[in-house]
């Protein structure tokens, strides 16, 4: 198994052996065939993207075309997995904070990833460049871009407590997804990738 | 007519016959003492025997499902689209099976068929046959032609049922069940078109209670409505308008009610041509047995339990624009493979032609399916 993206990787060393997953927006299948083969792990991907969803078969991969939108009720109930993971989506989805919930509900753990607003780039290019930022984690201009609930760190904990999910773990990286002495003392500011495991308090 | 049998064709084939004299019992509560079978193979069985395919028709399909009969051929069979070399079935592979169902009307034992009793056309005599009762007899075939395991089963619309009742009641006789357009039962306005088609059929006046082969007559009537009424309601309002619009054949309206719009042309065509090859006493049995079918009813209606035997891993497909066997439906399915954490897949895929959107070699519809089905021809290489 080569060329996993490494945030695929970090999460994949916070998931137990032997347990059961449920990747939300799942892309090609990646993570979930990584998962089978190195952790033993039992898996259903959801994915809207047609290709995607080809990919995924074609991988073996349990793939179930649908709408995150749409929430995850027309298919699991409660308590069906032992970690709901979303990466790269969060901040594509219409009710990130209704997700997180249901991702709570199906699942004993979430995890998630997403681009981190509050990274000193963004900041820069929005109080002094005065434009929407764009970066290697966000590429698109503002009026074509999935990316409709972007948040920072902050945002992010802000919200958990709000719902009250205990957070678990979290890592801070790059894009190149390293973690430097910057993204461990200054995350919010020098962290462009963020990556969470939580639970319900 | 092909001029030639083109490279990804199974080229030309044969429908063959089995007899069976083992009694069938039926749900109905009846017997078929003995019956026939037909159908037809494509590709070759492998020496372990466990590339074996079995397709499950729908409502007006039958045995030929690929290839020609011969040279004279205006069309190929029903799904050849599907089935060949190098397409999703691909018959380098597999070796696939294609059957009449009992009660059809193209070689396999059903109302047009000789009842041995009487010496006579079974008619309305010939017992309302189940898809429970289908897929009995599509076992038995398989115990003839030495097929203990399916590497899959597949179907569309009444075909994907049959799928879907071979993975309770066979469990361990398929690796793969592909249920396309499928339904776990039928709505009450799926049941109230057929009832519709029942009584276009049965008001007909050549119907004859069903003993129209006595009378030398069948009721085209009947039948032609019945279709017209199938055909508007496997498309969708956005395939018909596509399709047809609001296009006239004479470039203008006449007053009078010949044939105007295009669409009109069409259904009739439609519906005539179905006379020339489809029974109406079948027809009235395949539209009992989608009716009746609800495997979840023995099991207070609870569809996970139905389902919790299964073993087979699933593709299940559904398509946008299909009212009659809504992607909801399908859903249904799936939410009750997932709640016995069974192996499942699903594509809903973006098709604007209705429920006919299953025969349609739609790419996404087929790129999805072939992927599948390579996952399943390399465990059979395996």
């Amino acid at each position: 198994m080569k060329g996993l993206r490494p945030d695929l990787e970090i999460i994949s060393q916070w998931i137990e052996p032997g347990s059961r997953v449920l990747d939300l927006g799942c892309g090609n299948g990646a993570l979930l065939e990584y998962l089978r083969h190195e952790r033993d792990v039992d898996g259903y991907g959801l994915e809207i993207n047609p290709e995607n969803v080809i990919a995924c078969v074609r991988r073996g991969i349990s793939v179930i075309q649908s709408d995150l939108d749409a929430g995850l009720s027309d298919y699991f109930d409660d308590n069906s997995f032992d970690y709901v993971v979303m990466t790269q989506t969060l901040q594509a989805v219409h009710y990130p904070s209704w997700l997180l919930q249901e991702m709570l509900r199906v699942g004993r753990q979430g995890i998630v990833t997403f681009p981190n607003f509050g990274h000193w780039k963004s900041r820069l290019q929005i109080a002094l460049g005065g434009h929407m930022p764009i970066s290697r984690a966000l590429p698109n201009e503002w009026y074509d871009t999935p990316n409709i609930h972007l948040c920072t760190l902050k945002d992010f904990e802000q919200l958990c407590h709000k719902l009250e999910i205990e957070i678990l773990q979290r890592n801070v990286v790059d894009t190149a997804h390293r973690t430097n002495i910057g993204t461990r003392l200054m995350p919010n500011l020098l962290g462009e990738i963020a990556l969470y495991r939580f639970q319900h308090n | 007519m092909p001029d030639s049998i083109p490279a990804d064709s199974v080229g030309l084939v044969t429908t063959q016959t089995l007899h069976f004299d083992t009694p069938l019992n039926l749900d109905c509560g009846r017997v078929l003492a003995e019956y026939d079978l037909v159908y037809e193979t494509y590709g070759t069985l492998a020496e372990n025997r466990d590339n074996a395919i079995l397709i499950c028709h729908a409502l007006s399909g039958d045995q030929h499902a690929a290839g020609y009969h011969s040279m004279e051929d205006r069309k190929p069979g029903w799904w050849d689209t599907a089935i060949g070399p190098g397409k999703p079935i691909d018959t380098n592979h597999f070796y696939v099976v294609c059957l009449n169902n009992l009660g059809g009307c193209k070689g396999s034992s059903g109302p047009a068929s000789t009842n041995p009793q009487t010496g006579k056309p079974w008619g309305p005599d010939f017992p309302i046959v189940t898809v429970h009762d289908w897929v009995n007899s599509q076992a038995r075939l398989a115990d003839a032609l030495g097929v203990g395991q399916w590497a899959a089963v597949i179907g569309g619309s009444l075909g994907g049922m049959q799928v879907l009742q071979w993975a309770i009641d066979y469990p361990r006789r398929l690796r793969h069940a592909v249920v396309i357009a499928a339904a776990p039962n039928l709505t009450a306005q799926n049941i109230a078109f057929n009832e519709v088609v029942r009584q276009a059929l049965r008001s007909d006046p050549d119907f004859y209670d069903g003993r129209y082969y006595e009378h030398g007559v069948v009721p085209a009537q009947g039948l032609k409505i019945a279709r017209m009424l199938g055909h508007i309601t496997y498309l969708s309002d956005d395939a018909m308008r596509k399709k047809f619009g609001r296009e006239l054949r004479e470039g203008k309206i006449s007053f009078g009610f010949d044939v105007e719009f295009q669409v009109e042309s069409y259904l009739r065509y439609q519906g005539e041509s179905f006379v020339e090859r489809f029974d109406a006493n079948t027809y009235l049995l395949m539209t009992k047995a989608l009716d009746y079918y609800d495997p979840a009813a023995e099991h207070g209606g609870d569809l996970s339990a139905a389902l919790q035997g299964v073993e087979a891993q699933f593709l299940v497909v559904s398509f946008t624009s299909d009212w009659r066997f809504s992607p909801e439906r399908s859903r249904e399915i799936v939410k009750a493979l997932l709640d016995g954490d069974k192996t499942v897949s699903y594509a809903e895929v973006e098709a604007h032609h209705g429920h006919d959107a299953f025969l349609i070699p739609i790419p996404h519809y087929f790129d999805i399916f072939h992927a599948y089905m390579e996952r399943v021809a390399a465990e059979c290489e395996r």
